[in-house]
């Protein structure tokens, strides 16, 4: 193809964005409702996934020792859980840090129920922190800690506390909320891509005359379908633009009153950056993808007439 | 030129449009084709652009044997035979200037030479003070000569004008027609169906009439000779 020609395409192609104005909002409109419903439940989907992680992180393992056990077992057993292949770390949390931690956790106004403990007499036990690398794995990890206690004559564990029962009753509602997200994230994909092509179809379908013309005064396929292709891709892809624009605009929003009003909340909702880039990408390559895929697959159906 | 040899068109319904068709027409002709509705008229136009192929038979256009043609090579052929049409089929959002300069864009001319050829052919249709209307803008009469125009702006060897004048009042008919024989007077074949009884015999050229699929009659300087 020559130089001359491409301009020539690209020219028509974008004029005719204009000659067929209707049409060309028609579609335009759909693909951009289709894409922002598509990034709302995409950026939904990303968040309900980081409070699933985020919840999940929180999972530890307390293990309190007796309180009588000696400072060389203390590094045996914390040797011991940490060669534990799921394990990533095992903090030793000393009488005193307990102490301290307990204090912090009842707050001022019962603080003083601690008041005549010291170190001297202090009631705790030495206990470790054990945190995993897939917290899925958790209740595995408490059973295995379990075993080395028995294993060990003295029985050096008092106890191993780690929220069963509830753990695996959270896991399953993340699961499930992941599950479900990803799902609804997939058939929104493919209802978007669908209403899209159709919309397609149908401005193309109004101009059958028009090819029928072209092929008339010796048009070549080739040279029918790319006007086509560029006014396809330039439709997809502008709209997919506002709608980014449109989506990331909303969440910027949302960001910015819960951080006003909900400065307590719970969880944290991804930064714009974070969640902006694939949502983005996401949206513009599927919207220029739709509008080329629309546009080639309904020119063939007529190019054979 | 255009070789017919015992050519046939049976369509899918079962229709024999034409019998078994032998004619020559030759470079810088002027042939009417005549006939009553349904004789096979637009399907012998048809077979010359390539629109529909001969279900039996030897047709070869400049030298193309159409039947065997690939349809990689179908644009090529069509680059080189202008056609003209009773409903004008003119692109309805594209200026006088674009449908005509369309043609040449699909040959990959040069902006410049597409340029200044389009002016010329509108000029020679005068047409050239309404390059920048639409078709909607135009009369019947105005629109066929765009149409013409665009058939011709390629100086293709071959020109076929289905009733080029059966959405026309006599006047401006008279109109297309000199500017038909303009045309055939610079160099292109021209082959024209229709049912315009005045126009073929106060024009006389050579005349085909069809009927049921068969040439029933050829004459060099023929006369319409159906009673309307």
């Amino acid at each position: 193809m020559k130089f001359s020609t491409l301009l020539r395409h690209l020219r028509e192609g974008s004029r005719n964005i204009i000659r067929n104005g209707w049409m060309s909002f028609a579609s335009m409109s759909s693909i951009f409702i289709s894409l922002f419903i598509l990034g709302v439940f995409v950026l939904l989907a990303m968040n309900v996934n980081s409070m699933a992680d985020q919840i999940e992180s929180r999972v530890q393992i307390r293990v309190f020792l007796q309180t009588d056990v000696e400072q060389a077992k203390v590094t045996e057993l914390q040797n011991k859980i940490g060669n534990l292949e799921e394990v990533s770390k095992v903090i030793i949390v000393s009488k005193e840090e307990g102490l301290n931690i307990l204090r912090n956790s009842m707050g001022v106004e019962n603080g003083d129920w601690l008041e005549g403990f010291n170190n001297e007499n202090n009631p705790l036990p030495i206990s470790y922190t054990v945190e995993v690398y897939d917290p899925q794995s958790i209740g595995t990890v408490a059973s295995k800690i379990d075993g080395i206690n028995k294993a060990d004559e003295t029985n050096p564990i008092n106890q191993i506390k780690y929220g069963q029962g509830t753990i695996e009753m959270m896991f399953k509602v993340t699961n499930t909320v992941r599950n479900i997200g990803f799902v609804i994230v997939v058939g929104l994909g493919v209802t978007a891509m669908l209403l899209i092509s159709n919309t397609i179809k149908m401005t193309i379908i109004a101009r059958r005359r028009e090819i029928g013309i072209m092929k008339l005064v010796g048009a070549t396929n080739a040279f029918i379908r790319w006007p086509f292709f560029i006014e396809g891709a330039l439709i997809g892809f502008v709209s997919s633009v506002l709608t980014t624009a449109a989506v990331l605009a909303s969440y910027a929003q949302i960001i910015k009153v819960t951080k006003l009003d909900l400065s307590l909340m719970l969880f944290n909702l991804i930064p714009l950056q974070e969640a902006g880039t694939t949502t983005a990408m996401l949206i513009m390559g599927i919207g220029t993808l739709i509008g080329i895929w629309g546009s080639t697959i309904s020119v063939r159906k007529y190019l054979k007439v | 030129m255009i070789e017919m040899h015992d050519i046939w068109k049976t369509y899918a319904d079962g229709t024999h449009a034409l019998r078994g068709v032998s004619v020559r027409i030759d470079r810088n002709e002027f042939v009417y084709v005549v006939g009553p509705s349904g004789a096979g008229k637009s399907t012998f136009m048809k077979l010359i652009y390539r629109e529909e192929v001969p279900t039996k038979g030897q047709l070869s256009v400049n030298g193309f044997n159409i039947g065997k043609l690939k349809p990689r090579k179908i644009p090529y052929v069509r680059r080189n035979i202008g056609v003209i049409f009773q409903d004008f089929r003119l692109l309805p959002k594209l200026t006088i200037y674009e449908n005509v300069a369309f043609a040449m864009e699909v040959i990959e001319a040069p902006r410049r030479v597409i340029k200044k050829r389009t002016m010329e052919v509108l000029d020679l249709v005068g047409l050239r003070h309404k390059h920048n209307s639409l078709p909607s803008q135009l009369s019947g009469g105005e629109q066929q000569r765009v149409s013409i125009a665009r058939a011709i702006v390629n100086n293709p060897s071959v020109i076929v004008a289905d009733e080029p004048t059966g959405n026309l009042d006599p006047e401006t008919s008279a109109g297309i027609m000199n500017l038909l024989e303009e045309i055939n007077f610079r160099g292109s074949t021209i082959i024209m169906a229709t049912h315009n009884k005045e126009i073929v015999n106060s024009m006389r050229k050579r005349v085909i009439a069809i009927e049921n699929g068969l040439i029933v009659r050829d004459e060099a300087r023929g006369e319409y000779g159906y009673e309307i």
